[in-house]
């Protein structure tokens, strides 16, 4: 009979068998200098999950698709401290319109997306017009992880980290000429891989803009990955963008065009509906939606069903980092 | 056919048959599986199967006359009945789970948004109708004046496709809108149809 007493209710070994502090935590040092050097890409996800997991306190990564390494971040209000939304939600529940209307139809659909090869070009007013491979945009900057709230226009949020690095590293390489003002995303409009695109609710591709002093604030995130791995297809892969104090369709997926211009990009819901959904969209409480307020929200996978919804913060809670950018504007015009 | 319609088991089984979507809800939003946004699919789930059950009651007087099933008009009442449930549904979900109840913001909600407004005035007329479903009520109105308020349902029909459309409006999403605007305008033009026939025939 194998019954264990007080005497044994560990198996204590000897101490000589113990491993001492300094000499683990120096394997393990040297397991993540491997992993993010020297060794294989097998290896850096499985070291690097540890150190995310360790890192961002936001649990373990989905383990899906392949990991991205990060750096932390000094970027201001760059990382929230808010409960992450779980990846099961913010992985089917989403607008994507190419791959459908309904939020559950870019998880279902988007598996036809062809993310490689894939190219990002840069043009307009810039010093340096460049054709990026996607190999050479991973590698133009060291990737960040950010935890940002995200807030869709029709009244629910969400918390999700990001991982990218700030757009502006990118428009230091391209040095935007002294007429560029504003700055173009023009995305994947492919009606093989995208069954949607090509009904008549939006004009396609769909476009994107910002004021090129939005453009590069620090909080604009050129994003490849989230939950400490690469985008999945329906959330906009191989790159998008995520400007958090703006409502979500702002952030355009898949983007395959980045063009400096001298007057403000025809957008496409501006297009689809000029008093609706204006250029700016940053997220206001005060500003209605003509059909709907904006003073609350839903945020996915916390609130309960009988829960009553938070109410929207100014700027989406980035007023600190972006309010100055707005100094002196009328919100309720430039909405 | 007639022989089925007329039979006793017919109308608990129709009965059961629409209860099963709000089981079916109840199931889901106590199961977890109405994906990320329960409040949202109850929202729209209980308004997409009270416009289901518009279409059905309106169906019922066109595919009688038609077949000559005339077993069908026993039906009319429960299936009418039921619309009202699923609209009372739709109508509690969206003050409970979207307006948590605040009456001041559910009134400020009305005047702001027209397609709440319309949806309201819709309800409010579907209410009327349910209230004088009874055999009492049938009775005390007179069949013609009971005829004639129940004609209301065309209105109600009008008002559910309006609130619909104006909805999807603020996302240019009309394909879901278009499919039932189809099917009520085959269900109300026959019936115009039917009545401009009649009035030429009596003009005659």
């Amino acid at each position: 009979m194998h019954i264990k007493s007080s005497s044994n209710g560990f198996e204590h070994p000897v101490s000589s068998e113990i491993t001492p502090a300094v000499v683990y935590q120096d394997r393990r040092r040297l397991l993540k200098h491997m992993a993010t050097g020297v060794a294989g890409a097998g290896l850096a996800t499985w070291a690097s999950r540890k150190a995310i997991a360790q890192g961002a306190g936001w649990g373990a990564k989905p383990g899906k698709l392949a990991a991205l390494n990060t750096k932390a971040t000094s970027v201001d209000g760059a990382v929230t401290s808010e409960k992450v939304t779980p990846y099961k939600d913010a992985s089917t529940y989403n607008n994507f319109y190419e791959f459908g209307t309904d939020k559950a139809d870019p998880a279902v659909n988007a598996h036809t997306l062809k993310t490689s090869p894939w190219t990002v070009e840069v043009e307009g007013l810039v010093k340096k017009p460049v054709k990026f491979a996607m190999e050479d945009l991973l590698k133009l900057s060291p990737m960040e992880e950010r935890i940002y709230r995200l807030r869709c226009v029709e009244g629910w949020s969400m918390v999700i980290p990001w991982v990218g690095y700030s757009l502006v590293e990118l428009i230091k390489k391209v040095e935007p000429l002294g007429s560029a003002k504003y700055v173009e995303f023009v995305t994947l409009a492919d009606p093989k891989t995208m069954p949607f695109v090509g009904s008549r609710v939006l004009d396609w591709p769909y476009v994107e803009g910002l004021r090129l002093d939005e453009a590069q604030h620090p909080l604009t995130l050129l994003t490849f990955g989230m939950y400490g791995e690469i985008l999945p297809n329906q959330s906009g892969a191989p790159v998008r963008l995520v400007v958090p104090w703006k409502y979500g369709f702002k952030s355009g997926k898949s983007i395959v065009k980045i063009r400096f211009t001298e007057k403000p990009p025809a957008t496409a819901w501006n297009k689809a509906a000029a008093n609706e959904y204006g250029f700016y969209s940053n997220v206001n409480p005060n500003v209605d939606h003509p059909r709907w307020s904006q003073a609350t929200e839903r945020r996915i996978g916390e609130d309960g069903l009988f829960a009553k919804k938070r109410k929207t913060l100014m700027f989406n809670g980035y007023e600190a980092q972006v309010g100055q950018l707005y100094a002196g504007m009328d919100l309720k015009k430039f909405f | 056919m007639n022989t089925w319609l007329l039979h006793r088991g017919a109308k608990p089984c129709l009965l059961l048959a629409l209860c099963t979507p709000v089981a079916y809800l109840v199931w889901a939003a106590v199961a977890d599986q109405l994906g990320a946004n329960p409040a949202e699919a109850l929202i729209r789930s209980t308004g997409d199967w009270t416009l289901r059950l518009l279409c059905l009651t309106l169906l019922i007087t066109p595919l009688r006359v038609i077949t000559g099933w005339t077993g069908l008009a026993r039906f009319r009442r429960m299936v009418g009945v039921s619309t009202f449930c699923y609209g009372l549904l739709h109508l509690a979900a969206y003050s409970w789970l979207d307006m948590g109840l605040e009456l001041a913001d559910i009134v400020v909600d009305i005047a702001k948004r027209p397609f709440i407004l319309v949806g309201f005035v819709g309800m409010a007329l579907l209410t009327v109708l349910a209230a004088t479903s009874f055999n009492r009520a049938i009775k005390a109105l007179g069949g013609k004046r009971w005829q004639a308020l129940h004609r209301s349902v065309y209105a109600i029909a009008v008002f559910a496709i309006l609130h619909f459309f104006w909805m999807r409006a603020g996302k240019n999403n009309f394909a879901e809108v278009a499919v039932y605007a189809a099917i009520l305008s085959v269900l109300l033009g026959w019936r115009a149809r039917n009545f401009w026939i009649k009035r030429t025939a009596g003009a005659r």
